[in-house]
């Protein structure tokens, strides 16, 4: 290689070196803090007072806050079944039925919650619920739950269309021909192999219901308040050491997993790689 | 010589006028007639787009026929779907399902009969054991290679005991090398089943080696149906002598026409065929002459037929065979192919040189279509 | 001829064309009935609302039926004044704006940072992912809120900005108002912005580049082109759909955002999101703030419907 060529190479890895790092510094920089000063004693966040668990004492009683994360857990879970159950069927809808009566209006609907700003869907939901107050009830948790599906229906709808797209069509004309009915084809043979893009969709969807202010702002109705909403209140009235601490634990929790979840996936996919390429050998 | 569509109502598998249309402007599948017999090796042959496939998939239940009728042992097919037909097929991505083990694949198609445990673990093994997978039974697809890949769903589609088996380009899938050692191999494994077979390629070869008769297709059409060596050696159609294997083609008009023979003027030389053709005199004909017919000397032969002198233009070494191409008088070019019988042979021609062709009156095929 | 072989009646059911046809409605209806009941009815009804008047608690009726006479009363006035009214239209193009620049700023930090991590050694790559994926999955909420302890009086990015006294070029540009105050301001708004935002501009830059094939750089080097030009020439002409991907992801929720602009913004960031919440949680003005959905949602939807056409038709052109 030449010497200039030498250069080059050498000035883009150290750039590139300087951008990833000063990049990560930006997207940690603010959680590292946060976590930093909930251990802070000192109520103001701008004294440091010594470092204290006492903000986590204090979460384990906090009411307002438990029943908010009970509830969010609820309605994630829910709103996450729901979500993925009816993006299963629209990203089907779409991909083995080409033509049908409004297929451009339902792509429409189907792709409009990914494009339009979750105040006017919360808007306009809240709205045709309070028009049909008869029918839907007072406002609360299922109300909630309503919204959230709406919305990761359209995530999980991608999602999972975008499985399904990629799925060899043969394998399932190779079970018909085996002499497997279209259910049984489903199950035996096209679900275990979006069985991935399912349970993405479902974390997906889990964490966009458990992450909404807006929606449940609109939706929810007395004594259904979410851990978002208990959060956002709080926090629009400054830096609070309660808040920290809960961030804290919220963070933790999620490192975890996806630290852990990311582990098994490369493990898993690293496997299977060697495996085929010893079998390409072979 | 057209395919004249057989009537045979006893014949294993037939079909009938069956018609394709995607509303595409042309068919995809014109009116196409064919009985295959029970246990043969039958081959689809054609470029690709000329509707093999889509008439593979007819019969396997994957498209609807616009018209016609399928047949099979007696039984029509028509409104069945592909899993109630006693038909099963390998697919040209082989289709192994890749959540389940080979064991598993093998035995989908069994637990869907409802197959008892014990025949069906028993039947396995001898799927297995027939294409030599025995030991590969709990590995799953993507731990094996491409050529173990295809036995697998070879074993898969056999397992049922269909009574017609379809082959969707069996071997594309696979390097030279290894789809030579396949395609005995396969046709092999099918013989010893004693199962019905139609098989789709592309690959005369293929077609030519596993097939016990041949269709060969263009657009949506069938020009020609019989045995390996009769299309070969006697093609139907000009088509049909261009796809399989090297030919020349000279245009030329009919001259003298007896009953045991013809003589055709092609302008750079002149034809004897040494039988009589269904035809007039100073009808348009074209000559078909396979390359490996011609035999290249220095001196003139002796008469004024079939031979013609040329220059040689091109000269490619295959090993077996060398392949000239002899430049003619007028502008066209002859193929021609000499078997290396002897090493070191020193009086092939060169390129430069010139040489004469010569062939016998037995080895011309006269075309009108 | 013989006849067909003998079928249970359950195969014979399955393979009929009704029971096809039904399970193939029931598939399709589900998610159709469900979002017309939850995706098109409530776009109706905030129509009919807009053109209504707001009453004590709740809008007036549209339609009355008085003596026998049927009365409508549509109100236009909504209409009327968000068209006349500086402050929507004024508001409207600030979101976009905003939008824009955040966009702008997200492919600037992002897109080398994409790039960087598609060369990087190919072990490294699967953390480097994650690492990016990592604040995605965290709540987006709590990572907003961190900014306010940064950028509060005292907090860790306000010190160093003033001891660089890098505040006064930011007071030079208007993004702030006051020297060493950043919270609630325009600057605030942006940096949080940008930072929510990163990831969605990354990961699909990331995607696209690190499926290119990197003989092609070989290709042109071997016909002469620099590094920086083979760059320029090929690697982000090759990427344009990752960048397209990631600037769709950033800027189209940007323009309706509501929670950052609350917790960071200021009051000269007026965001077309805080101002339907304030329409309607402040004001109790529902009418209005339905008006200004159904122009937002137009106006939205009309340039989408377009580009959707245009993209269906570039792919049809394709086939």
């Amino acid at each position: 290689m030449s010497l200039r060529a030498l250069l080059y190479r050498v000035l883009e890895k150290g750039f590139g070196k300087t951008w990833l790092g000063a990049g990560f510094v930006f997207l940690y920089l603010p959680i590292v803090v946060l976590v930093f000063y909930s251990f802070n004693a000192s109520p103001l966040p701008v004294v440091w007072g010594g470092v204290s668990l006492r903000w986590y004492r204090q979460l384990v009683q906090d009411r307002d806050l438990l029943s908010g994360v009970w509830l969010s857990l609820q309605i994630a879970l829910y709103a996450a079944t729901g979500s993925v159950v009816l993006g299963a069927l629209a990203a089907f809808t779409l991909v083995k039925y080409k033509r049908f009566w409004g297929r451009t209006l339902f792509t429409g609907m189907v792709n409009a919650p990914l494009v339009m700003p979750e105040v006017i869907i919360g808007l306009s939901l809240l709205l045709m619920l309070v028009s049909m107050q008869r029918v839907f009830g007072q406002r609360g948790m299922f109300t909630i739950w309503l919204g959230h599906v709406l919305l990761g229906m359209s995530y999980a709808t991608v999602v999972i269309q975008a499985r399904l797209q990629d799925l060899n069509p043969e394998l399932e004309q190779a079970a018909a021909d085996l002499g497997a009915r279209p259910i049984q084809v489903f199950f035996l043979v096209t679900l275990p192999l979006i069985l991935n893009a399912l349970v993405s969709a479902f974390l997906l969807s889990f964490t966009l219901s458990l992450d909404d202010v807006v929606l449940a702002a609109f939706l929810n109705g007395p004594g259904s308040t979410t851990l978002p909403l208990v959060i956002f209140s709080r926090a629009r009235l400054g830096m609070r050491p309660d808040i920290n601490a809960a961030a804290s634990v919220i963070i933790a929790v999620v490192t975890v997993m996806v630290v852990g979840g990311s582990y098994f996936v490369f493990r898993a996919e690293r496997r299977r790689a060697a495996e085929i390429a010893a079998a390409q050998r072979a | 010589m057209t395919p004249v569509p057989s009537t045979n109502d006893t014949a294993f598998v037939q079909i009938r006028d069956l018609v394709k249309d995607f509303g595409a402007g042309s068919l995809a599948v014109n009116n196409v007639s064919l009985d295959i017999a029970q246990g043969e090796i039958f081959a689809l042959l054609g470029p690709s787009g000329c509707g093999k496939t889509t008439l593979l998939r007819m019969v396997a239940g994957f498209e609807t026929p616009t018209k016609g009728k399928i047949l099979l042992d007696g039984v029509e097919l028509d409104g069945l779907p592909p899993y109630l037909r006693p038909i099963n097929m390998m697919f040209q991505s082989y289709a192994l399902f890749p959540h389940l083990t080979v064991w598993d694949n093998v035995a989908f198609g069994l637990r869907r009969e409802g197959m008892p445990h014990e025949p069906m673990a028993e039947r396995v093994e001898q799927m297995l054991k027939l294409v030599q997978l025995q030991r590969y039974g709990r590995r799953k697809p993507h731990q094996l290679s491409g050529g173990q890949q295809q036995r697998v769903a070879l074993a898969r589609s056999l397992a049922k005991r269909p009574k017609l088996m379809l082959l969707d380009e069996p071997l594309a899938a696979l390097d030279k090398k290894l789809r030579e050692e396949t395609q005995i191999e396969l046709a092999n494994i099918i013989r010893k089943v004693g199962v019905t077979c139609v098989m789709v390629t592309h690959d005369q070869e293929e077609a030519m080696t596993m097939a016990n008769r041949l269709a060969v297709m263009s657009e949506g059409n069938i020009l020609q149906v019989g045995t390996p060596t009769e299309v070969y050696e006697t093609p139907a159609t000009r088509f049909v002598a261009d796809f399989i294997g090297n030919v020349n083609l000279m245009d030329g008009t009919v001259v003298v026409d007896e009953r045991d023979f013809v003589e055709i003027d092609c302008g750079f030389c002149r034809h004897r065929v040494g039988h009589g053709i269904t035809g007039t005199l100073g009808m348009p004909v074209t000559v078909a002459l396979r390359p490996e017919k011609i035999h290249l000397v220095r001196e003139q032969p002796a008469g004024q037929f079939n031979q013609v002198r040329g220059t040689v233009h091109d000269r490619a070494y295959f090993g077996s065979f060398t392949l000239y191409v002899l430049e003619l008088p007028g502008g066209k070019r002859l193929k021609v192919s000499e078997a290396n019988n002897e090493r070191n042979r020193t009086d092939a021609p060169a390129e430069g040189q010139g040489a004469w062709a010569t062939w016998p009156d037995t080895a011309q095929v006269v075309l009108t279509t | 001829m013989s006849r067909p072989p003998a079928s249970s009646l359950f195969n014979r059911m399955h393979a009929h064309p009704l029971f096809l046809a039904h399970s193939r409605k029931a598939v399709i209806s589900v998610p159709f009935v469900w979002l017309l009941i939850f995706m098109l009815l409530p776009f109706f009804i905030i129509l009919k609302i807009s053109f209504a008047q707001m009453g004590i608690a709740s809008f007036l009726p549209l339609s009355q039926f008085k003596e026998g006479i049927l009365t409508l009363n549509l109100d236009l006035t909504h209409y009327q004044f968000i068209v006349q009214d500086q402050l929507y239209f004024r508001t409207y193009l600030n979101s976009l704006w905003c939008a824009a620049l955040t966009t702008f700023w997200c492919l600037f930090i992002g897109y080398p940072f994409a790039y960087f991590m598609a060369r990087a050694k190919a072990t490294l790559q699967p953390a480097l992912l994650m690492l990016v994926m990592l604040p995605f999955w965290t709540s987006y909420l709590l990572r907003v809120y961190a900014w306010k302890g940064l950028l509060m009086n005292g907090g860790l990015l306000a010190r160093v900005l003033i001891y660089t006294h890098l505040d006064w070029i930011l007071l030079k540009l208007r993004l702030i108002v006051e020297p060493g105050m950043f919270m609630n301001t325009q600057f605030a708004l942006l940096i949080g912005m940008v930072y929510t935002y990163l990831p969605f501009m990354i990961l699909p830059l990331y995607a696209t580049l690190s499926k290119m094939d990197l003989r092609l750089l070989e290709a042109a080097a071997d016909l002469g082109a620099t590094p920086w030009v083979g760059f320029w020439k090929i690697t982000v002409p090759l990427s344009k759909a990752g960048i397209i991907a990631g600037s769709m992801l950033v800027f189209i929720p940007c323009i309706g955002e509501y929670v950052i602009p609350e917790l960071l913004g200021g009051p000269q960031s007026l965001m077309i999101g805080r101002v339907l919440w304030d329409e309607f949680f402040s004001n109790n003005d529902w009418p209005m703030a339905s008006s200004v959905a159904v122009v937002v949602i137009l106006l939205i939807l009309l340039p989408l419907a377009i580009f959707n056409k245009y993209q269906a038709e570039a792919s049809e052109v394709r086939r």
